[in-house]
């Protein structure tokens, strides 16, 4: 008898295969697209996509940069999943907070930390709306949230456009259409590089955004595994009625978890905008960030772990496809981008594939 | 050929990864005979007649009908051959009437337009024949699970079936109901039908078998003759060591009134009006009060109000003297009321929870188990072992295994190890022995006389009539809602107990604990 526990059954080793072998896929479809659209460019192309990152600091700085919204999107989706709610909207809560973190920034002039924690409690306000439906009148949360996408950002457009203090213009700029550069309007709301600059060659990019959001993630990872809270939280989506069974207040816990969905969504915005190299620009259409939560948390199975791992897969191939231009139209790379972060998420189904192989190899090595 | 065999399985053998569901397994169904398949739960019934009904394909071993070699690929095959079934569990679609559900997938058409009228005519003689009572213009959802039976019988008659498939049939339907379906088994043998019948009960096969073929663990433990053997022998084969089917009881030591209900209401889950309407009872510290009825009579909602799980429209609720009726369901548990679950997947475990996570399921928030909101990974682990080896609950992998790999009888285990460990005043057990095999029965049968010894009020729910009967001190019988009637189980019999759960016949208003 071998000892070593069959690999079909060991379901971390078949998450990590699964996610593998999407990203895989994407890639090879990508690249057909590639193909499609120019074939002499193609080989270009995807050495750029892929590239890029590691060829130099400034780019990995990006990457980095990139990684930290990304990985509170994708902790947020993976949160409210592990709770058994479909947290669609990141976005709306991403916006929020992203709104006062600025609005902390610029109006009220205050230190990052404590824009970043305006920027969590935005985000959890806008949590708050779908959970409580959710909980007060089963209303699908799935609705909710994506009209309050929709709902954050005219919102933050109509509210920006109605205070002149926030924007650019009042701070030496010539542009209404965005808030104004912190380097001009509050140095101190930026968030220090803490000398990773000078480590990644003077990278305009890289601060420490992305080592706060890993101590998130282990915080949410100690949250859900090691707590009362957590195993309440995990009841209530693994079983709801086993969790009222068990005189859980399934209720209570499906606002707590959008609330806390919502401000990790919401942190994200903050970090995104308070790197002082990015400015709000006032939107005509909703911010995809808090859409590419969902591949993150699918790619890392909802494990907040994992999500540190997706996140940055999904930074890279971002920035690696800013890379393709000009050879192809930024269209052209925003679609093989998404191509390639979707067919990410499909690890679920890869996992049950996996699952199935090794399975089936098993069957017949007990047979033979 | 000496016998004169319709169906033979020679030899099968299916295998699942990791288990051998069924090893090297014959079956041979005579010509209009009524053969019962015997079996523990796990013990390989289902797989071996998924294996005849084309559902799986067996790794070794053939089928023959009528002594030739046939391949069986999927369930239309099997139909080909005459072989039908009624499952455990009734395939119908419930938004459909009953003739709709009848030749679903039979369909004669013309020009792509169904045509009803040949197929009531042959339905309703079917039914005539047969005495099958059904109504082929009511919608299934709202028939009763006799009718739906029905329905599932007129569906393999009216395929022209000659092999017809019980799988547990007589799980869902009062004693009346039972004896019905048993004398429809003998008209169909009189018609020449062969008959294969999955049961746990034994009482059953010896009424209408002819013979019975026994498996344990996968494995064929021989066919017998009804008429040359007992129950006992059979349970013997089947378990493989002697049952004790009578529980032993020590006279009754009561105690307190620990749980007292008084004309308690509550809503439907179906529909809008109350399913219990008006219910009082009390139960004392020793004793097992049980309430028989027929599912669907609002035995469910009772025991749904008294734990929490909804909300009563009326009445009170008291517990060890603390009036309980609006008290949220943690503060229920704290109060000494422990509760085996009716459906234990849907309420009993969280399926994809490990084992020791679900063994304080009712207690993890204890400063046993956490501090400062952190859970206590050793404690918990500890405990579960605890719980294990107290309560023999087996497992691939004892506390991390997850809940959804074990097996019906050892989740049940696990419930009821975690439920009685608390050390409560009152157990509210609800069909606690549902879908278990005697082995398993015989155990938790032996857990709730145990906790009646130690001076706990029990309030057990059943609808199986020989668990009512061996357990309880006192019965109550619930029909539409109300309690008709109250027995003392040394003074009545399964018979007057029937009437009673039909609602034929019922005692005056006075009834009182």
């Amino acid at each position: 008898m071998n000892k070593k526990k069959p690999l079909a059954e060991n379901a971390t080793l078949i998450s990590i295969l699964a996610s593998l072998l999407s990203i895989v896929i994407g890639l090879a479809i990508g690249f057909l697209l590639l193909l499609i659209l120019k074939p002499s460019a193609a080989a270009e192309g995807m050495g750029a996509m892929l590239g890029t990152g590691f060829s130099n600091l400034d780019k990995f700085g990006k990457v980095l940069y990139q990684a930290a919204p990304l990985m509170c999107c994708g902790l947020s989706v993976g949160f409210a999943f592990k709770t058994g709610l479909f947290n669609i909207g990141a976005s709306g809560q991403y916006t929020m907070g992203a709104f006062l973190a600025l609005y902390g920034a610029i109006f009220l002039q205050l230190p990052w930390y404590v824009c970043l924690l305006l920027a969590m409690i935005g985000g959890g306000l806008w949590g708050i709306f779908p959970g409580l439906f959710k909980a007060l009148f089963n209303v699908n949360e799935v609705i909710t949230a994506i009209m309050f996408n929709w709902i954050a950002m005219f919102l933050v457009n109509l509210v920006l456009a109605n205070m002149p203090l926030m924007l650019a213009s009042a701070w030496g700029a010539s542009n209404s259409d965005r808030t104004a550069a912190l380097a001009v309007a509050n140095k101190a709301a930026i968030i220090p590089k803490g000398g990773l600059d000078k480590l990644f060659g003077n990278s305009s990019w890289v601060n420490i955004s992305f080592f706060i959001a890993v101590v998130v993630a282990i915080i949410v990872w100690f949250i859900l595994e090691k707590t009362t809270f957590g195993y309440e939280l995990k009841a209530c989506g693994l079983s709801k009625d086993a969790a009222i069974y068990a005189g859980i207040n399934a209720n209570r816990n499906i606002v707590f978890s959008m609330i806390i969905a919502g401000a990790l969504s919401g942190l994200g915005g903050g970090l995104y905008y308070l790197a002082g190299t990015i400015q709000y620009v006032l939107e005509k259409s909703i911010l995809s960030m808090g859409f590419n939560g969902i591949p993150v948390a699918l790619l890392a199975n909802s494990n907040p772990l994992g999500t540190i791992f997706s996140s940055l897969f999904i930074s890279y191939i971002n920035v690696g496809g800013a890379a393709m231009q000009p050879n192809f139209s930024s269209e052209s790379t925003e679609i093989i981008t998404a191509v390639i972060i979707y067919l990410a998420a499909f690890a679920l189904l890869m996992r049950g594939v996996i699952g199935k192989v090794l399975a089936g190899k098993r069957n017949k090595e007990v047979k033979a | 050929m000496a016998e004169d065999y319709v169906i033979e399985m020679l030899n099968i053998t299916k295998i699942f990864p990791g288990i051998k569901a069924n090893d090297n397994i014959t079956l041979q169904l005579r010509r209009g005979e009524i053969h019962a398949l015997l079996g523990e739960n796990g013990a390989g019934k289902s797989t071996l007649m998924s294996v005849l009904f084309g559902l799986y394909q067996a790794e070794e071993g053939i089928i023959k009908k009528d002594g030739k070699e046939v391949q069986i690929k999927d369930p239309n095959d099997a139909n080909r051959l005459g072989i039908g079934m009624v499952h455990q569990h009734f395939k119908l679609v419930e938004c459909f009437t009953v003739l709709d559900n009848i030749i679903l997938g039979v369909e004669d058409t013309k020009n792509g337009i169904l045509q009803y009228d040949q197929a009531r005519k042959k339905v309703m003689a079917l039914s005539e024949k047969y005495g099958l009572r059904v109504d082929p213009d009511a919608l299934v959802s709202d028939i009763s699970v006799g009718m739906q039976q029905r329905v599932e019988i007129l569906k393999m008659l009216y395929r022209d079936n000659e092999i017809l498939i019980f799988d547990e049939p007589t799980a869902v339907l009062t004693p009346q109901e039972i004896d019905e379906l048993m004398e429809i088994m003998k008209g169909f043998k009189k018609e020449g039908k062969s008959i294969l019948f999955i049961t746990h009960k034994l009482a059953e096969i010896m009424a209408v078998s002819d013979r019975c073929t026994v498996l344990r663990k996968g494995a064929y433990m021989g066919t017998v003759d009804i008429a040359n053997c007992t129950k006992e022998d059979l349970s013997r084969m089947m378990v493989g060591r002697d049952v004790q089917f009578k529980v032993d009881k020590k006279p009754v030591k009561l105690g307190e009134t620990i749980l007292s209900v008084k004309d308690v209401r509550v809503p439907s889950r179906r529909h809008n009006n109350d399913a219990v309407k008006g219910v009082s009872f009390d139960v004392h510290g020793g004793e097992i009060v049980c309430v028989a009825g027929i599912e669907g009579n609002g035995q469910t909602e009772l025991v749904y109000g008294l734990t929490g799980l909804a909300k009563m429209t009326g009445g009170s609720v008291t517990l060890c003297g603390k009036d309980i009726t609006n008290a949220r369901i943690r503060d229920r548990s704290k109060g000494g009321m422990s509760h085996i679950p009716e459906d234990r997947h849907k309420h009993g475990l969280v399926l994809d929870y490990t084992l020791e996570k679900n063994l304080v399921l009712q207690r993890y928030w204890e400063p046993e188990f956490s501090n400062h909101g952190v859970i206590k990974k050793d404690a918990v682990r500890k405990y579960a072992e605890r719980l294990i080896e107290k309560f023999d609950v087996r497992s691939g992998q004892g506390p991390i295994t997850i809940a959804r790999a074990m097996s019906g009888g050892n989740q049940q285990k696990a419930i009821i190890a975690r439920e009685i460990d608390k050390n409560p005043q009152l157990l509210v057990a609800v069909q606690p022995t549902r879908g278990l095999d005697v082995g398993a029965i015989e155990y938790i049968h032996r857990q709730l006389v145990e906790e009646r010894d130690k001076g706990r009020a029990v309030l057990l729910v059943s609808l199986e009539l020989d668990e009512v009967m061996n357990l309880s001190d006192r019965i109550l019988v619930m029909y539409e809602g109300e309690i008709v009637g109250e027995f003392d189980p040394k003074k009545t019999n399964v018979q007057e107990l029937g009437l009673y759960m039909a609602g034929a016949s019922r005692q005056g208003k006075e009834v009182t604990a």
